[in-house]
């Protein structure tokens, strides 16, 4: 066996984890990220760590990457330039949209008009047309198919996308159309919207099918540029991306759907969480990411985290799979301020980002942060990054004093206020995902990971009352750790909408044969091992005539032995669970879905040495902080001298490399066999 | 006699002194409540007009009956004034009927459930929903007769009743309400999703109370009332000058032939208080587009307004409501006399918030917006599918549509979106699957949005094939009058509806017309109105004019409004277009406040001619309404 290597590039930092898959050794880097071209920052951080650990680069067999390149290229609007051809009429699918106009009442005076991702003038019609039956209304133009082509040849587009009405019907009238492409426009992809998304609903599929086309070019050229980089370094290890879903893709796949890998970043938490997790002997999971500008949560039930048909990236929502993360506008960066009218204190979701950052790094920043608070309150102590990066306490003290002037309160209070109150932030999104789908907060560990993460995750677990509260190892690189120790994944869906009462078992079985072909197909084409693929059933059932749909995992088996019945009785009490009610109305099949599995990585953890329970050789001083309304005494603890069974008693502040644990006053925290840090209520007595 | 409330425990609750972050904490922990009340309802809604287009609209209120949060404020009081019965633990109120609460929903297919949330004996809350149904019964399909006289017509009136009383269903009094709609399978899911929606945001109430106390949760939603009535008595005192303000603004017909109906509204501050008096308002029609208007819901209206106008950061709620005072003169087409027919109301609902907007931007044109309403434009379509050789399945639709939002401050209005809040489209792929139609055309309007420097949206051109005989109904407005630019832009285009029949002739049709009967491929062309144009369109950069000509969202004739000589591929003729603009500054005078378009005589003279439909005639009224409005 040889090494992972998992590496997750963000916004500011390049993270590494290097894992040996025998022994579970690793070792973990961060470096500066480089914009410009993410794969000088990855070699730099590459080189730095094989270096430290020892290892040539050529005994990484897997280079398991999260990556935020197809994100920016939607966000910031440098996709490829792409051409969209639509059924005669339907021009302005993209421009219309859903008409939906975020906000309440009036907001439409203040929400900017949205540029669509095709360009209107790059979108071109053909006459032709599909009834929603399948059967053709229209014959296809093939002449204005190539009016329209060239048309779009000299417009220069970059890369073609064709989404006609009922597509997800019949899509010969597209693949004609991609045929047509080849002939007129070689050299540019084409996307064609029933084989990227066979889904009803034309403008999301048609915006599924431009994303993928829009940021194709992109990540085609950042694979392959990264491909050969590391190539030059005699790295040649399976090259893998990380998927919104959490699974992995070959990086090939990843060129070709790219669509698939839009929420790759914050994957990565969730699915190094899970590691965690198994390892904590921890089931179910609420993690809290903070970041600088905002904070990523979702929910991990019987280490299984919930997923979502829908990839929200900005305004959009594209249709593919993606673990059901959430996301506030609350981080260490988020900025604080009492409005003159109201006389509240607000805190986000404005932010002061990594430039100017919070007052206390020093870089010019002058408005009160998160951070700031943190840094008056003594949660934060003067020295970052293991003492080589100094905070500055007075400058953070002078910015959070004048929320604490506009408030009428002393300084201590208006810090520990926006604490409350980014905390509270986090709590709402927390809530979002456990509460309101049905879930009980108290059945689950909340997880800080991220820079902040640790430093809140105390104050979160009590206001949601999950416990315990765990500060994972290496908290700061969790992205990475996930990237490195998830699985291959695949998926395809399918619409059936029929209604349950005239669906028999093996309607279903037919379809899911198919497609349980098709996906384990394209595993065995990524190279994994036929012996090594598992599969997975869904169905998405509804009372007919309702727009939500809820997801149920089936087997071969259970579907055979309780058949339609048995689908329908699990809906029923699901339905029940989500909205407290049943219906008399006739249950409808909507979607199926089929997932391929490889094999998952069994990665042992690193023991810790085994301690005494008393954590005084990792003593780096002592300390004063303040919280529940006073100053307190506390002691601060270096991380990596904490040895396994280690009891903490709170207040305490653990610090490592590139995160900061807070025990909260009350609490007490202990050192697992593998480093992590749980944190759990005193007893009361 | 005003509603009894039976408490067991009638402890008052203490006023505690709440600091800012508790008080942050619980706002923002309500508006979290209110945001699962609208998730709830969608997912388990079956109507597309509530599970697609969101017509629905949720509350939670004091247990003094202020809303603390949602959207058109608080009907609590009105309802609690007009309701001679107990409110007790395990009631759940259910209504229909807007005369029985004082206009707080305005036509008989909202209807609307208020659950009085009960802690520990103690009334700590309501929370309350409305929806529009689709079918209540009456008339026509759709239970919005265009031809109705009185609200007798318009399908069930149910008054405050019920439906749980304490802890018990009351299945005898649903059955029978069941029994008066053509579509009781959406409305027994809608109600339900109301229901469901109530009970998650009183579980959340409840949950609040047991997390800081009822004394604190009761003292943190006053002093949330008090917090809005101080920022919005310093918005007024700055925004609001105490000399007089008018402005008035017409719906175009009462689908009779008759209009248009003039809504004049003036403000002034006396001290700290608005008054807002819409004196000179035509009297109530004697057709179905009387809009009876809640006092209280206008105040709501007119807070909104303000908060986005001059400072979108501020939450709103009931707090304010003392500082503004609403009259309406009873008799008039915002308060209809009993019992008036009050379906079509969604127009006078539309154009009241562009007389805000007009109002209000006046005397600050740098805040100003163009309008932008019309109405909330319905199209039903109805009848029985026999397409499957041997099936008879009914089948009904009723669907929203959008125009153009209008030119901003901020910029360009979007193009074929919605003004009202969390409503969207129904894709098209659904109504074909689902309906026999196919939709031929999806689009927006070229050059129907207003040109300015910031142009008005374009309206949508939607174009309907039916695929089965049936009988549609068309409800829409602002085909007479314009929606009016400003500051110097220019007024969107009118809506316009156009009936292709099989046999190849073409008729235009009204915008307010039902019992059209329509066979298997006949076409309906839906247009709608675009947004008027904000700022000086010769002051728009040519450039943008010609990528729209390109883009198809403006042809080379409509460029002409902009001063701008283009050819069909947007290519700018700049020296045509330079000489144009010069000759058109030379030529015109000062650039209006507001650009109405020619006023209505000119309107109605060139009617004809300009929209293919005859004038609407100028309703009189007898003397006796007339005086009632006055």
């Amino acid at each position: 066996m040889g090494y992972r290597l998992g590496v997750d590039v963000g916004g500011t930092f390049t993270d590494l984890l290097l894992f040996n898959e025998d022994t579970g050794a690793f070792w973990r880097h961060k470096t500066p990220s480089t914009p410009h071209d993410s794969s000088e920052g990855i070699l730099t951080g590459v080189e730095a760590i094989t270096a430290e650990a020892g290892v040539a680069a050529s005994e990484i067999e897997y280079f398991l990457h999260g990556t935020t390149v197809a994100t920016n290229a939607v966000l910031e609007g440098k996709g490829a330039k792409v051409g969209l051809i639509v059924t005669e009429g339907y021009r302005d699918v993209m421009q219309i949209a859903r008409s939906f106009v975020p906000g309440g009442l009036a907001a439409w005076i203040v929400w900017p008009k949205p540029q669509p991702l095709a360009h209107l003038e790059d979108t071109m019609e053909v006459s032709e047309r599909m009834g929603a039956d399948g059967a053709v209304v229209r014959e296809l133009d093939e002449a204005s198919v190539r009016t329209a082509l060239q048309r779009l040849k000299a417009q220069g587009v970059e890369a073609l996308t064709v989404s006609l009405i009922n597509a997800y019907v019949d899509g010969s009238h597209e693949a004609r159309i991609g045929e047509i492409a080849a002939e007129e426009l070689p050299g540019i992809p084409v996307s064609l919207s029933h084989e990227v998304l066979p889904e009803m609903q034309e403008y999301e599929r048609t915006l599924s099918t431009v994303a993928n086309a829009a940021v194709r070019p992109v990540v085609s050229n950042y694979v392959s540029n990264l491909r050969d980089k590391l190539e030059a370094k005699e790295m040649k290890g399976r090259l893998s991306l990380l998927r919104s879903d959490g699974g992995l893709m070959s990086s090939q796949k990843a060129e070709e759907h790219p669509v698939n890998i839009l929420m790759s970043g914050p994957a990565g938490g969730v699915t190094g969480a899970l590691w965690v997790g198994k390892n904590a002997g921890v089931k179910n999971i609420l993690t809290l990411d903070v970041g600088g500008t905002s904070t990523d949560v979702a929910l991990i039930e019987g280490l299984e985290p919930r997923r979502q048909r829908t990839t929200e990236v900005g305004h959009l929502s594209v249709r593919a799979s993606a673990l059901d993360v959430k996301t506030v506008g609350a981080g260490g960066g988020s900025i604080a301020h009492v409005p003159e009218l109201t006389g509240a204190l607000r805190v986000g979701p404005e932010s002061a980002g990594a430039v100017p950052g919070p007052v206390a790094y020093g870089k010019g920043g002058e408005v009160p942060t998160v951070t700031d608070a943190n840094v008056v309150l003594g949660y934060l102590p003067e020295d970052l990054l293991g003492g080589s990066f100094q905070l500055d306490r007075e400058g953070a003290k002078k910015a959070v004093q004048t929320i604490a002037d506009a408030l009428g309160v002393g300084l201590m209070e208006a810090a520990r206020g926006i604490i409350d109150i980014v905390n509270e932030n986090m709590f709402g999104a927390l809530r979002m995902i456990s509460v309101q789908q049905g879930y009980d907060p108290r059945d689950f560990a909340v997880m800080g990971f991220g820079g902040a993460g640790p430093l809140h995750v105390n104050a979160v677990a009590k206001l949601m009352g999950s416990w315990p509260a765990i500060s994972p190892v290496s908290p700061g690189v969790l992205c990475a750790l996930g990237d490195a120790t998830t699985r291959m994944r695949t998926e395809t869906a399918r619409s059936f909408s029929k209604l349950a009462k005239d669906t028999h078992v093996s309607d279903l079985m037919a379809v899911l044969d198919e497609m349980e072909n098709q996906t384990r197909g394209e595993l065995l084409a990524d190279g994994v091992p036929e012996s090594a693929i598992t599969s997975e059933f869904e169905v998405d059932v509804r009372y007919a005539g309702q727009a939500f749909e809820v997801p149920l995992t089936i087997d071969r088996a259970t579907l055979e032995k309780d058949g339609v019945e048995g689908l329908l009785a699990r809906f029923d009490a699901e339905h029940l669970r989500l909205f407290t009610f049943n219906m008399d109305t006739p249950h409808e099949i909507v979607n199926l879905r089929a997932v391929a599995l490889g094999i998952a990585p069994d990665l042992p953890a690193n023991e810790l040495p085994k301690g005494n329970g008393d954590p005084a050789d990792a003593k780096i001083r002592d300390h004063t902080l303040w919280m529940d309304g006073e100053e307190r005494a506390a002691v601060i603890y270096d991380r990596v001298k904490l040895k396994q069974g280690d009891i903490i008693l709170g207040p305490a502040i653990i610090t490592e490399m590139d995160s900061t644990t807070l025990v909260e006053n009350g609490c007490t925290a202990t050192v697992d066999p593998v480093g992590n840090i749980l944190i759990n209520l005193n007893e009361k007595g | 006699m005003p509603a009894q409330i039976i408490q067991s425990n009638t402890t008052p609750f203490k006023k505690l002194d709440i600091d800012p972050v508790t008080l942050d904490i619980i706002e923002n922990a309500l508006r979290n409540a209110r945001i699962e009340m609208d998730a709830t309802l969608v997912r388990t809604a079956m109507s597309p007009g509530i599970r697609e287009q969101g017509d629905a609209f949720p509350l939670i209120a004091a247990p003094t009956g202020e809303m603390i949060v949602g959207q058109f404020g608080s009907y609590i009081g009105p309802f609690l004034d007009g309701y001679d019965g107990t409110v007790e633990e395990g009631d759940m109120i259910f209504l229909s009927d807007p005369y029985s609460v004082g206009g707080a929903i305005s036509h008989s297919n909202d209807w609307l459930v208020l659950l009085p949330v009960f802690k520990g004996g103690r009334l700590v809350a309501y929370t309350s929903m409305f929806g529009h149904q689709s079918d209540i019964g009456g008339m026509v399909p759709g239970s919005m007769p265009i031809g109705a006289t009185s609200i007798f017509q318009e399908g069930v009136r149910i008054p405050p009743v019920k439906i749980w009383k304490n802890g018990e269903y009351n299945d005898d009094l649903m059955k029978l309400v069941m029994h008066q709609t053509r579509k009781p399978d959406w409305c027994q899911a809608d109600l339900n999703a109301l229901i469901a929606s109530c009970r998650v945001a009183s579980n959340r109430v409840i949950e609040m109370c047991e997390r800081f106390g009822d004394d604190v949760y009761f003292s943190a939603t006053q002093e949330l009332l008090a917090r809005n009535h101080r920022a919005m008595k310093a918005l007024i005192g700055q925004a609001i000058p105490e000399a007089k303000a008018s402005f008035e603004d017409y719906i175009c017909d009462d689908g009779k032939g008759y209009g248009p109906y003039k809504i004049k509204c003036t403000m002034w501050r006396e001290g700290d208080k608005v008054i807002l008096d819409f004196d000179g308002t035509d009297p109530q029609s004697a057709a179905s587009i009387n809009f009876f208007l809640n006092e209280n819901m206008f105040k709501m209206f007119f807070g909104i307004y303000m908060i986005m106008v001059f400072d979108p950061q501020i939450l709103f709620n009931d707090g304010f409501y003392d500082l503004i005072e609403v009259r309406i003169p009873e008799g008039s087409l915002l308060k209809p006399q009993f019992p008036a027919a009050l379906s079509g109301r969604t127009h006078a609902l539309g154009r009241i918030f562009d007389i805000l907007g007009g109002l209000l931007g006046q005397g600050t044109p740098e805040f100003l917006n163009a309008a932008g309403f019309s109405s909330s434009p319905h199209v039903f379509y109805s009848g029985w599918d026999t397409r499957e050789p041997g099936q008879r399945d009914w089948f009904q639709l009723f669907q929203i549509g959008f125009g153009g939002i209008p030119g901003r401050p901020l910029g360009d209005g979007p193009d074929g979106h919605s003004l009202w809040p969390g409503f969207t489209n129904v894709p098209n792929e659904f109504l074909e699957r689902y309906f026999p139609l196919r939709i031929e055309r999806y689009s927006t309007e070229p050059d129907s949005g207003g040109a300015g420097l910031h142009r008005g949206g374009n309206g949508i051109h939607m174009t309907y094939r039916f695929l089965a005989d049936g009988d549609i109904a068309i409800h829409d407005d602002r085909w007479f009058v314009p929606p009016w630019g400003v500051n110097g832009g220019h007024p969107g285009m009118r809506a316009k509806k156009v009936l292709e029949r099989a046999d190849g002739t073409s008729e235009i049709v009204g915008n307010k017309v039902e019992d059209v009967a329509v066979k298997a491929g006949d076409l309906l062309h839906f247009i709608t109105w675009g947004g008027g144009g904000w700022g000086d369109p010769l002051a728009r950069d040519p450039e943008i004019v010609g990528l729209e000509i390109r883009q198809g969202l403006v042809t080379p004739e409509g460029a002409k409004a902009y001063g701008v000589i283009a050819d069909a591929e947007g290519a700018i003729d700049t020296a045509a277009t330079e000489a144009l603009r010069g000759k058109m500054i030379a030529e015109r005078g000062e650039l209006p406040l507001f650009d109405y378009g020619p006023g209505i005589e000119a309107l109605r003279a060139n009617c004809e001619e300009e929209t293919g439909l005859p004038a609407p005639i100028q309703p009189v009224w007898h003397n006796e309404m007339a005086e009632a409005a006055e």
